[in-house]
């Protein structure tokens, strides 16, 4: 369980904290591990058995199959260990962003050509529950 | 005596060194962000530092979650740049300044900042795209044109050290640098942000005006950047915006009142708003 935190009234956000660095320890370490080629060989050869090497929950063993990103850090992984497993698939940063706003890769690139995302209207929660 | 005589603020996304290491910088997307370093990679060559003092993060490539110092001071003879998942980036091995790294650890940790010591440390992106950018294309068969200390930051997992701890941290990196006996010009880089986010639905943001003031007041008011607190770089920069505390160390090593040479803001570079300055110490 969490404190309540003076920054959790961010909108679509998941500060990676001393909490969700805890409850994420081992899906961490499992990302990191495929920054190696060896890894990734072995994790391409058979991902539950590469898996099973990481005492993960079953939620966050999920989560990697669904490939919920996420879902992924509300689980307690960090964006760039996260970004390890997006790059075994081939996926780049922007992608991957792309997806966790829910919209496509266009779209996402496209908002980012024009300026990004803009802060008025994405300060806090209560301006997301207007909308 | 050793001396620093200038500090540079810059962002290092990752896709600036992938487009620099595909030869992509002409294109369309790219040309406008580059262009901005034209001056800056003269101004290099005008002023070549012996020694850069690169203050950067590692993004959980050298540093896995089993241990997370907040300050890391690489002391060791050389740096292979990292594997970050896509194969190491095609750039020199950097080169240390192991004395000088030495002399600092022991001045500034007798100054208080409890400093990590590493004697062995890959490094990634953080370091390696400002030395490009600032430097331009370096293959992997040459050599920087000057040695590097590296000082990595806890910038991932809440919290980053404030931005007044970093900026006090900077002065003592300052007292330890005028107190080198050996004659050198030393620079500072300052790098990381500016805003941006790449996490969860509101991955993409970007403040160009917060980030605009955070430029102004590198300049003209860096005691108003240290009060910057943790929550405001949050909501107003992203979450991945609390990196530019790292620009707070550069500010503090100068002089109170510099000259602002150069300065470049461009968005976007994949997620990320790029800012960038050169800032002089007055001789
Ligand atoms: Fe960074």
């Amino acid at each position: 369980m969490r404190d309540e935190k003076d920054y959790d009234d961010i909108p679509g956000t998941f500060v990676f904290d001393a909490d969700r660095s805890r409850e994420g320890y081992h899906l961490n370490q499992f990302c990191i591990s495929l920054r190696t080629q060896k890894a990734r060989d072995a994790m391409k050869a058979d991902p539950e058995d590469y898996m099973s090497r990481f005492p993960m929950t079953e939620d966050q063993k999920q989560a990697i199959r669904d490939r919920a990103w996420n879902r992924l850090l509300e689980l307690g992984g960090n964006i760039y260990y996260t970004s390890k497993l997006a790059a075994f698939d081939g996926i780049t940063f922007q992608d991957l962003a792309a997806m966790m706003t829910g919209v496509s890769r266009d779209e996402y690139r496209d908002m980012m050509l024009h300026g990004g995302r803009p802060i008025e209207g994405n300060r806090s929660k209560s301006e997301w529950e207007k909308k | 005596m050793a001396r620093i005589t200038a500090g540079v603020g810059c962002s290092h996304v990752p896709a600036i060194g992938v487009a620099m290491d595909t030869g992509i910088t002409e294109q369309p997307y790219w040309k406008p962000l580059f262009d901005g370093f034209t001056k800056s990679r003269e101004w290099m060559k005008e002023n070549k530092p012996d020694v850069i003092f690169l203050v950067y993060n590692d993004h959980c490539t050298a540093f896995d979650a089993s241990c997370i110092p907040t300050f890391a001071l690489g002391c060791a003879a050389e740096f292979t740049p990292a594997d970050e998942g896509w194969g190491p980036r095609p750039v020199p091995v950097v080169k240390g300044h192991q004395k000088l790294a030495s002399h600092i650890a022991q001045s500034v940790i007798l100054d208080e900042f409890d400093l990590t010591i590493m004697n062995e440390m890959e490094v990634d992106h953080g370091l390696t795209v400002p030395m490009s950018v600032m430097f331009g294309e370096h293959g992997v068969d040459d050599e920087w044109p000057c040695l590097v200390v590296p000082l990595a930051v806890n910038v991932v997992q809440y919290p980053a050290p404030t931005g007044r701890r970093c900026y006090n941290l900077g002065k003592a990196i300052r007292r330890a640098i005028d107190s080198y006996p050996e004659d050198l010009n030393v620079m500072i880089f300052g790098t990381g942000g500016m805003s941006h986010q790449l996490q969860a639905e509101r991955a993409g943001l970007i403040n160009p005006e917060w980030d605009k003031r955070f430029l102004d007041y590198m300049a003209t008011d860096p005691e108003a950047a240290a009060n910057i607190t943790h929550l405001e770089y949050l909501r107003e920069t992203g979450s991945e915006g609390i990196e530019m505390v790292m620009w707070l160390v550069m500010r503090g090593a100068l002089d109170e009142k510099v000259t602002e040479v150069h300065r470049h803001y461009h968005v976007p570079a994949s997620n990320t708003a790029v800012g960038h300055i050169i800032l002089e110490n007055h001789a």
